[in-house]
């Protein structure tokens, strides 16, 4: 230990000081690095891990929550955890796993108000507007919605079904007369409770919770979607549409919507059905003989 | 020099068991006690404390939380803090700086109750070995741990500060958390001397800070009656406060702990057979120092 107080020269007891410093200003600093660069790997989360209504970004989350565990005692269904050392959760934050222990979706959100920290933002009071993470139907080869088969639990248990979870009917190509009761997320009403994950009757579920930035793609901030702007500014904002005209033949018209080539029977009186019609294309069924005939001219 | 041959022997002798381990007791009561408080919630849904050192909640209304937490929280930069923490961050930094900063570790802090039990086995092994820190290590560490805060903008000491693993592990159930707290008992017992609380924990720095202006001090106002048995000095976390105080009768230094890092455990206070000891305040209330504050009034009369 320094002894600077001995009756060694005063240089000397500086000299020791300034090594004794050093020392433990390096001893110190390599800690502080250590515990720096393990917090880099002790900081990200499991996929699973789901952290409680309102809870803050993650940066903002980790600068503020205390660790308390205040919203753990005060969740009336039990689902909150602290993380041990250790877990893949940084130590002493709370989460829940959605498979296992839901969040209930309680309407007065009790686990909020009595955090501290604000690390749950107070200005959260509709449960409705929570986004602890996004349910996914990641599976669509095991989800039995898929196979055909009714099921549609998960839609039945959202406690917003209807916003959050819909049902859309498709035609069961397999069985060729059936329909297909899919099970279709929606971003904007999903709170990521987990209700739906744990109702999952597979094994293992096919419809998950994920943290929003890991279930979310995101459009590249300079993209605008056109046809909306159009619609903000109630007309086309380069100019005018052109009206797109073919060299069609006299008596043939084509449709944008979806109809394709029309005859005009008054102008075409020799084509009776559309079947006739069809033979008597100008155009060759065959793509490659389009592509040819440019080349034939070309020569 | 009246070496002591067994220690608290001359004590027990002549105040009897009680006032020779009294403190020692009411500290232990305390520590254990708090963690009852806290336990009583979840065992018998009595809530009298919820939640734990980091933050809590007396009676449901009463917020606190610890102010090294809180000033870890000020480091990152977070800027949106709820009121509750601010309020309850300047409710436990009242209490501190009024009863004393390091009050903290040997009356609430769980870990004191794992380095007392390993400076006590470290005593009985006769370990005498030990790894050479500074004592001013922890506050290097106390500056460490608000510079990574900054830097990371996370509350990075909190993924692995032993006293909050170790009392919310208690609380809300731990696994490998135990290993760290294995590790620092087993460090104290044979890595160094009082290791972990006395050189190493930024968290007693920064209650050492508080210390250095509470009231609430150990004196030694009879110190003439000491007789170099030493034994305050075996027991005290942080013998090095204590000959100056002692010893400091000629030199003018006042018969009063001030320094920040007594932690207010009382031991010396037990331990000593000729009641050198006691808990009071830190103003100098020795006749020396009386006189010597009449001399100042007087002078600054005659300069006014
Ligand atoms: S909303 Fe209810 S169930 Fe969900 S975490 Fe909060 S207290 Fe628990
Ligand atoms: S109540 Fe707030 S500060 Fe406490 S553990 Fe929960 S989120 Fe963290
Ligand atoms: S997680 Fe599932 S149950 Fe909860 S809101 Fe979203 S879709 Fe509904
Ligand atoms: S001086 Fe006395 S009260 Fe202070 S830490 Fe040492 S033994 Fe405890």
């Amino acid at each position: 230990m320094s002894d600077s107080t001995s009756n060694k020269p005063a240089s000397k007891g500086r000299r020791r000081f300034l090594i004794d410093s050093a020392r433990t200003a390096c001893g110190v600093g390599l800690l502080g690095l250590g515990i720096g660069i393990y917090s880099k790997s002790a900081s990200s989360m499991a996929p699973m891990a789901i952290r409680p209504p309102g809870a803050l970004d993650e940066a903002d989350f980790l600068a503020s929550c205390t660790r308390c565990g205040l919203c753990v005692r005060d969740c009336p269904y039990n689902i909150l955890k602290l993380a041990d050392v250790g877990d893949d959760v940084p130590t002493g934050t709370p989460y829940f796993m959605a498979r296992t222990d839901p969040c209930e979706m309680c309407e007065d959100i009790p686990c909020i108000p009595v955090c501290p920290t604000g690390a749950l933002d107070h200005a959260l009071t509709n449960i409705n507007d929570a986004r602890m993470g996004l349910a996914v139907v990641v599976d669509q080869e095991t989800c039995i919605a898929f196979l055909g088969l009714r099921c549609e639990v998960c839609f039945n248990v959202c406690p917003i079904r209807g916003d959050a979870i819909t049902l859309d009917y498709r035609h069961n190509e397999r069985s060729g007369k059936h329909a297909l009761f899919i099970p279709i997320v929606h971003s904007d009403a999903c709170t990521g409770c987990g209700l739906c994950e744990r109702a999952c009757i597979l094994d293992e579920a096919a419809i998950k919770i994920f943290p929003m930035h890991l279930a979310k793609g995101e459009l590249g901030k300079h993209y605008r979607l056109g046809w909306e702007k159009k619609n903000e500014a109630g007309e086309s904002l380069v100019t005018p549409d052109q009206e797109h005209r073919y060299n069609l033949p006299e008596g043939m018209r084509y449709d944008h919507t979806g109809e394709g080539l029309i005859f005009d029977q008054a102008n075409a009186p020799a084509m009776t059905t559309p079947d006739a019609a069809m033979q008597e294309t100008p155009f060759s069924s065959n793509p490659l003989d389009t592509l040819k005939k440019g080349i034939q001219e070309a020569d | 020099m009246a070496r002591y041959t067994v220690l608290g022997a001359e004590a027990i002798r002549k105040k009897g068991w009680w006032q020779a381990h009294k403190w020692l007791i009411l500290r232990r009561i305390s520590q254990i006690g708090i963690l009852l408080l806290f336990m009583l919630g979840p065992w018998a849904g009595i809530w009298i404390l919820k939640g734990n050192l980091s933050s809590s909640l007396l009676f449901d209304v009463v917020p606190m939380t610890d102010p090294f937490v809180f000033l870890q929280m000020l480091a990152t930069g977070y800027g949106a803090i709820a009121s509750e923490a601010v309020t309850g961050a300047l409710i436990i930094l009242a209490f501190y700086l009024l009863f004393g900063g390091r009050l903290f570790c040997s009356w609430v802090c769980p870990v004191n109750l794992v380095t007392d039990a390993s400076f006590w086995l470290r005593r009985r092994l006769d370990i005498r070995t030990g790894a050479n820190f500074l004592r001013n290590t922890k506050y290097w560490m106390l500056g460490m741990v608000l510079l990574v805060s900054a830097v990371s903008g996370t509350m990075v000491y909190e993924l692995i500060n032993p006293v909050s693993i170790l009392h919310r592990g208690i609380l809300f159930g731990m696994g490998v958390g135990w290993l760290v707290i294995a590790g620092i008992f087993l460090f104290d017992v044979f890595v160094a001397k009082r290791g972990w609380c006395t050189h190493l924990c930024p968290m007693g720095a920064f209650y050492g800070l508080l210390g250095k202006v509470s009231p609430i001090r150990v004196r030694a106002d009879d110190r003439s009656k000491c007789d170099d048995c030493a034994e305050c000095f075996v027991v005290c976390p942080e013998p090095q406060i204590i000959p100056a105080i002692l010893k400091g009768e000629k030199k003018g230094i006042p018969p009063v702990i001030l320094s920040g890092e007594c932690t207010n455990c009382g031991r010396c206070i037990d331990i000593c057979g000729k009641e050198v000891f006691h808990f009071g305040l830190r103003f100098d209330q020795s006749k020396a120092a009386l006189s010597k504050q009449e001399k100042n009034a007087a002078l600054l009369k005659q300069k006014l």
